[in-house]
């Protein structure tokens, strides 16, 4: 389903040289497939889901998702893409504070074929025990409710792959586990894959398949020129 | 979700700062809308104030003058022309040009409201606007055998509160409050319903009951002394010259021909004007036989023979069997004559009247309507456009409020565009988004705008019915002000545009990484 060859990513530095982040010869994931992301913090996992997601583009390689290359893809197709096929879940939840939770999830709808489907918004609000709280602003609910309403709008336009990056992170301990196991559910039943990064072991313990970014990824490999900090020594 | 819900609720976030956009925005349209429907409605009652008659004939001298003081009530009081030029318009020569002629004569007040002495056929035979006949709301017109009757304006009527029966006593222009003349008053027998005319703001005194009070005679001055002389040697030379025109009786067959003679006898008339006794001769040999015939259903109490009065006003004068007739006519002083032409019988006589009057030295007939629209282009246009401008300048400074609004709270914004973006919305889509928003925040201000002004309108139009006599509603609906919606959604687009740049060039990747 998901196919990544030699993807390169490297952001320009103020110095005129690039950093390069990733460069990894190769990635895939099975439909329908449980996979968690691992690495170092600043190692490129926000980077990766970015690429995987549209956001950003590769400098240069492919990444083919059910057949397309959407590297060739247009930026508009590409958005819209991203919007049918892929859910995302942010560590920050980044739910819009001026919708209600349904208004987040059927904005979700809105941008992916414009014909909100309120029946499935509701539902998936229930499915993720937030039934009573359709007309909440964002503000107005718990960490881990905010969480679940951003697990709901993932999985508004039946997408194909859920990118969840540390979707637990900013949420209580109490209720991190409730939101994996969610997370994990629902995609299961909507038979949708999931790619989820945790810095925390318990949580890459649960999942079948774990992957170490450094393991794919050449540009941990390889000496880095880490640019010259002039403060050290002084 | 529309972008139209999406805009909204973006607007709710941030409300204090969009009501005060929205509300900069309410008061420059309110401006725009209150120049608008006070322009358009001053306009048309203006350009409508002197509906009902084609002609104003008075003094020579400023025609604005002229009109002003006959429609309008305001400004200088004008010279005056003899009472027995307006016989020319009822018996004399225009006979056959004119379809109804009403004296009237302003320069007196009562109580800050003009005095106008007229006769019943003002409200008989006139009309007011698109041909409405004048009512009474009570009590009504006054009849001209009972000489100290009058009516009221309904304005007048309100302010002052005056009621049928009660009698008032106008003072001459100038004169102080407390030197109220010693005539008779006159009883009010009638009150007009409301015209939207500066005939609101009026009294009309019957202009018999006006004349016999002394105080309105004066001597005759110099300028009338001349009048006399020379004033109708016309009808005189229309007997001895070579062809008559507008004959005393109008039952002669009327030709453009006779008009032109009318002006070649008035010119060769105007040459010999000043010679006075060649005139008085012309005079004396004018046939008998048709002086007196236009007393005929004239109810003004004075001898058969005062229509020879009239054309043998000179004549009177040395005539001292005539003397009374001639007397009092002589004293008798018009400040205008209204004047419906008869366009619809003959209306070339009709339209080559004004030309006529104008060529004579006696008087001047001035189009009410033309002077009005020269006056409201020339002055009051202008100064309305000034305002207009300025108004739009507010509008746009406000809109400048819009751009600067959004675009100070793009930075919060820009997490939300990312956000937006992830989930799948285009750069177009967000781009969308702010200029709806944009327009919502002017359409809104608009909306308000319109309210406001209109209520503005509203609080406005006592001052403007009482400075003009013109009444304006508040909500007086312009169709100009449809211009306003395509108007303010262009502002939006432009003001709109420089955040909506911002926000469809937004780098999603850092902006997601970027705190919230
Ligand atoms: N737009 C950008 N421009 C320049 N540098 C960037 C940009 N985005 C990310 N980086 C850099 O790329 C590196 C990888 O960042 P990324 O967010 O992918 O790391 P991460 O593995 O997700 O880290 P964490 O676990 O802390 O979330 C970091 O050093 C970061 O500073
Ligand atoms: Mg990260």
């Amino acid at each position: 389903m998901l196919e990544l060859q030699e993807v390169k990513k490297s952001f320009p530095q103020w110095d005129g040289t690039r950093l390069e982040i990733l460069d990894i010869p190769y990635f895939s994931m099975e439909a329908g497939e449980q996979v968690v992301l691992v690495g170092k913090s600043g190692s490129g996992k926000t980077t990766l889901l970015h690429i995987i997601a549209g956001i950003s583009r590769p400098d240069s390689g492919y990444v083919r998702f059910d057949g397309w290359d959407i590297t060739l893809l247009s930026e508009a197709e590409c958005d819209r893409f991203r919007a049918k096929r892929i859910g995302y879940v942010f560590q920050t939840f980044n739910l819009l504070p001026g919708f209600t939770a349904l208004e987040n999830v059927l904005l979700s709808m809105t941008f992916a074929d414009g014909w909100p489907d309120k029946a499935r918004a509701k539902y998936l609000l229930e499915r993720v025990g937030l039934g009573h709280r359709l007309t909440h602003k964002p503000p107005m609910l718990s960490v881990g409710e905010q969480q679940r309403v951003a697990v709901a709008r993932a999985l508004a336009n039946n997408p194909r792959l859920i990118l969840a990056d540390e979707p637990t992170a900013n949420v209580d301990t109490g209720h991190q586990q409730q939101i994996i196991d969610l997370l994990r559910e629902t995609c299961e039943e909507e038979k949708v894959a999931l790619l989820l990064v945790t810095h925390s072991p318990e949580v890459a313990r649960q999942f079948p398949k774990i992957v170490r970014l450094e393991e794919i990824n050449q540009v941990g490999k390889r000496p880095i020129m880490e640019p010259v900090d002039h403060q050290v020594g002084s | 979700m529309s972008l139209w819900k999406i805009a909204w609720r973006s607007m709710e976030q941030r409300a204090l700062a969009s009501w005060l956009t929205a509300i900069s925005v309410a008061f420059g349209v309110a401006l725009v809308v209150a120049v608008l429907v006070i322009h358009s409605v001053v306009d048309r009652s203006f350009r409508r104030g002197a509906q009902g008659y084609d002609l104003i004939v008075g003094a020579k001298g400023s025609s604005l003058q002229l009109v002003l003081d006959t429609v309008f009530y305001l400004g200088q009081p004008v010279d005056t022309i003899p009472y027995s030029y307006y016989r020319e318009f009822t018996e004399g020569r225009f006979v056959p040009a004119v379809r109804v002629a009403i004296p009237i004569c302003t320069g007196h007040d009562y109580q800050g409201f003009r005095a106008v002495a007229t006769t019943p056929e003002m409200f008989d035979r006139l009309t007011y606007l698109d041909n409405r006949p004048y009512e009474f709301i009570e009590g009504r017109n006054f009849y001209t055998e009972n000489p100290f009757e009058c009516v009221v304006g309904y304005t007048v009527a309100r302010k002052l509160g005056i009621k049928i029966g009660q009698e008032i006593r106008p003072t001459g222009q100038g004169q102080v409050g407390g030197a109220v003349h010693e005539d008779e008053p006159f009883t009010v027998v009638g009150i007009l319903a409301p015209t939207g005319t500066p005939n609101d703001r009026a009294i009309f005194l019957n202009l018999e009951g006006f004349f016999q009070c002394e105080s309105h005679v004066a001597g005759p001055s110099f300028e009338e002394q001349v009048l006399k002389d020379t004033t109708f040697s016309a009808s005189g030379s229309t007997v001895s010259g070579s062809t008559p025109s507008f004959p005393a009786d109008s039952d002669r067959p009327t030709e453009p021909a006779e008009i032109r003679s009318v002006e070649e006898s008035s010119s060769a008339k105007l040459n010999a004007g000043n010679e006075a006794d060649s005139a008085a001769k012309i005079n004396s040999a004018r046939d008998p036989a048709s002086a007196g015939e236009g007393a005929a259903g004239h109810t003004d109490g004075h001898s058969p023979e005062w229509g020879e009065a009239c054309t043998h006003h000179d004549h009177g004068h040395h005539d001292h069997g005539h003397h009374d007739h001639a007397d009092s006519d002589e004293h008798r002083r018009l400040s205008a004559i209204l004047v419906v032409t008869d366009i619809d019988n003959n209306a070339q006589l009709a339209m080559s009247l004004p030309r006529v009057i104008n060529e004579e030295p006696f008087a001047q007939a001035v189009h009410p309507a033309r002077v009005i629209a020269e006056l409201f282009d020339g002055i009051v246009g202008n100064v309305q456009l000034l305002l207009l401008i300025l108004a739009i300048l507010v509008v746009i400074v406000a809109g400048i409020g819009i751009m600067v609004s959004i675009y100070n709270s793009m930075s919060e914004r820009r997490h939300e565009i990312a956000i937006m973006r992830a989930l799948g919305a285009s750069r177009s889509t967000v781009m969308a988004i702010i200029l709806t928003e944009s327009i919502l925040l002017s359409l809104g201000g608009g909306l308000l705008g319109t309210f406001m002004g209109h209520t503005l309108v509203g609080f406005l139009s006592p001052v403007i019915a009482e400075q003009t006599g013109v009444i304006v509603r508040a909500f007086d609906f312009q169709l100009v002000e449809l211009v306003l919606i395509p108007g303010l959604i262009v502002l939006a687009t432009i003001v709109g545009y420089l955040p909506a740049v911002a926000a469809y060039r937004t780098d999603v990747a850092k902006a997601l990484i970027a705190a919230p």
